[in-house]
């Protein structure tokens, strides 16, 4: 049974491993070695007969084969409705055979079914609100993203992604004292500006216990001192864990279902260490869907809830402006068009679409709602973990096209999206159809209009 | 002939009926795991029932969701299809005389006329549904011999019982035909995809307890299907 050096059936887990892959550029090596790759149909099929049980097999045999699914699939609509973007022929080209198959399926098949389940669905579940039986296609895309991945077929990028969380408990290669150190050196770098502005590292009992996606202490540590200046300004009692910090889950994207246990379990640790009153996540979609929606399931927690009460961004900055925490300089808000990006994640799978209207009608005086909208927005393009694989770059390009033209037909020239995906796809499809928009997340903008108390300005002002 | 089919046939046919919808019922609950469908089924029970009814419900009303909305000829078939699939032959007048005769009850009965009516509607929605199939590509792809066979079985029962009524040719002949087809239909319904005669139910409910609790289901009004 060849297995590649790099391209195998394995598990990410030492740090040699994560190295030899991260070594071999654009996986050149990794996706050649993926051509010979022998397929272990025997425990293919012991895996199905195991986990494909009534739900699935019910969506896949009572599907109608009415295609009521299909305009409900942006890569249907941004590829001249080819019917082979169906999701009800994606899924039982996929699935469906292989379960016919009892497993008996070889490399070419489980090719075709990787690029299937990574660059023609990003389980954005739409497809699910629109079936008359509720057929969720994006539940069970996860779900064959798990297989091929226990068979070795899995993007380069999220094999590695996979492989951080189970190294570092992090999307990125961010160690504690990295995050400690960051967390560090952005409350001294705004602590000229925001005098007593703090970034508490594990403190017991704080009303809230922050956390973040790692790209945010890598890429954007200002995020995290905005994060730190709008607590301050609502003079919230809060505290960030200097370990369980990173929210997000690669490991989620790659169906690694082992990285997403050990993932949510390092932030669940740090709730249990620390005893905060409750969770608040960053702006980010799938971070919440993760640690918050699914990640008590991965982790055997039998009420589906995380172990204290958990907060997206947005229904923390709705609550803020609602109670008065945070106040808008009314005539700092936002005059121009501007529209909301809807996170599949926190949206449509999430149900915070209510709030997301609430922060707006405070910040905004000319509010474009995209259409469709809420929980039937469409993806941006770039979700379920799609932004970040090479392979599919055109195919990624390509879906942006509808989030394009739905921001386009708004008028707005401003896009808030508080979600690290949909804030990437946006950024990238600006970059390629260049339309003249720009985007941002929550943070910037309220830190551009909030009223600050007196005695929280710099004495010498 | 006639007695075999109303006698002994009738009733192998209900007891296959209701047996194998039964044994898809018990299947169905006993292979949900709250792990694996990550759906904490029997903890947050009550979002879970306010889920399921709220998706069944709005998917059972005619344009009540987005879907529906969004593709109203197809919306208006499939309602003309199943209403008058359901309807027809539990409150047909000859049904129930049947009934009467058999078991000494009867219920309350729709007037020949649109009982022939509705018969109608569901073979020209049945048409305008294979046409559908044929000419729309996104249709197209994911149609099988199966889909044809499937709709025919259900159609079969209604075709023939109009001919009979109408006495087109042999009624003795139709008459049969008529019991037979609508025998192999209740026949069928538990082993083809004509069981979502009942997974429908599930499989929505299922889905509704998923949004109920874990999509969103404890922080909004609920679903807007």
């Amino acid at each position: 049974m060849p297995e590649g050096i790099l391209c195998n059936k394995q598990v990410v887990d030492t740090k040699e491993k994560l190295d030899a892959l991260l070594a071999d550029k654009s996986g050149k090596q990794y996706y050649s070695e993926m051509k010979q790759l022998d397929v272990d149909a025997k425990a293919l099929w012991a895996t199905l007969q195991k986990t494909c049980k009534s739900r699935m097999r019910t969506w896949l045999e009572i599907c109608a084969h009415c295609g009521m699914c299909a305009d409900s699939c942006f890569f249907y609509l941004a590829n001249n409705r080819d019917p082979k973007q169906v999701p009800s022929y994606k899924i039982q080209s996929t699935l469906g055979e292989m379960i016919r198959r009892r497993g008996n399926v070889d490399n070419d098949f489980m090719h075709m079914v990787m690029d299937t389940a990574w660059s023609k669905c990003s389980c954005c579940n739409r497809c699910a609100t629109y079936c008359p039986f509720g057929i969720d296609m994006g539940v069970m895309f996860g779900y064959v993203r798990g297989l091929c991945f226990s068979q070795g077929f899995v993007p380069w990028e999220l094999k590695i992604g996979s492989g951080m969380h189970r190294i570092y408990n992090a999307q990125m290669d961010i160690t504690s004292e990295d995050w400690v150190d960051t967390c560090e050196w952005m409350a001294e770098e705004y602590e000229e500006d925001w005098p007593g502005l703090e970034i508490p590292v594990d403190k017991e009992n704080a009303d809230i216990i922050y956390t973040v996606n790692a790209r945010e202490p890598k890429h954007y540590p200002e995020d995290l001192a905005e994060a730190a200046i709008l607590f301050h300004i609502a003079g919230e009692n809060w505290t960030v864990p200097s370990q369980g910090w990173e929210e997000t889950s690669l490991a989620m994207f790659a169906g690694d279902w082992g990285a997403c246990k050990i993932q949510v379990e390092s932030v669940y640790a740090a709730m249990d260490r620390l005893k905060p009153k409750r969770m608040v996540v960053t702006e980010c979609g799938h971070a919440y869907r993760a640690t918050v929606l699914e990640g008590p399931y991965w982790a055997g927690i039998k009420s589906g809830k995380t172990p204290v009460e958990s907060f997206h961004y947005v229904e923390w900055v709705a609550e803020a402006l609602r109670t008065g925490k945070l106040k808008v300089d009314p005539a700092k808000r936002i005059k121009e068009p501007v529209t909301y990006q809807d996170s599949c994640n926190y949206v449509r799978n999430g149900g915070l679409g209510d709030y997301a209207r609430e922060i707006m009608s405070y910040i905004a005086e000319d509010f474009r709602e995209m259409k469709p909208c809420k929980e039937h927005n469409f993806c941006c393009g770039g979700g379920g973990g799609l932004n970040g694989i090479g392979r599919y770059r055109q195919e990624r390009n390509i879906g942006l096209t509808v989030k394009r033209d739905q921001i386009l037909a708004t008028g707005a020239k401003l896009v808030v999206a508080p979600c690290h995906n949909c804030w990437d796809a946006i950024r990238d499809l600006e970059e390629i159809y260049k339309i003249g928009i720009r985007w941002t997340f929550l943070k910037p903008l309220l830190l551009s209009m909030v009223e600050v108390p007196e005695h929280l300005l710099p004495k010498d002002e | 002939m006639y007695e075999l089919v109303t006698g002994p046939l009738a009733w192998i046919a209900f007891g296959i009926f209701v047996v194998g919808l039964l044994y898809r019922l018990v299947w169905y609950i006993r292979g949900l795991n709250w792990q694996m469908d990550r759906v904490t089924y029997t903890v947050n029970i009550a979002y879970g029932i306010r889920g399921a009814l709220r998706s069944i419900f709005f998917w059972l009303m005619p344009f009540g969701t987005h879907g529906w909305r969004f593709y109203p000829g197809f919306t208006i078939l499939v309602f003309i299809f199943h209403i008058c699939l359901l309807f027809t032959p539990v409150f047909l007048t000859g049904h129930n005389v049947l009934l009467l005769e058999r078991w000494g009850f009867s219920l309350p009965t729709l007037p020949e006329g649109l009982a022939d009516g509705m018969t109608l509607a569901l073979i020209v929605a049945a048409v305008f549904i294979i046409l559908r199939r044929i000419a729309l590509p996104e249709v197209r792809i994911i149609t099988k011999p199966y889909d044809f066979l499937v709709l025919a079985i259900a159609v079969a029962p209604f075709v023939t019982g109009f001919l009979a009524y109408h006495q087109v040719g042999n009624y003795d002949f139709w008459i049969v035909a008529h019991v037979l087809s609508g025998e192999i239909m209740l026949v069928a319904i538990p082993f083809t995809k004509l069981s979502h005669f009942l997974l429908f139910f599930l499989s929505r409910a299922q889905l509704g307890m998923d949004y109920g609790i874990k999509r969103g289901g404890m922080k909004n009004k609920g679903m807007a299907w």
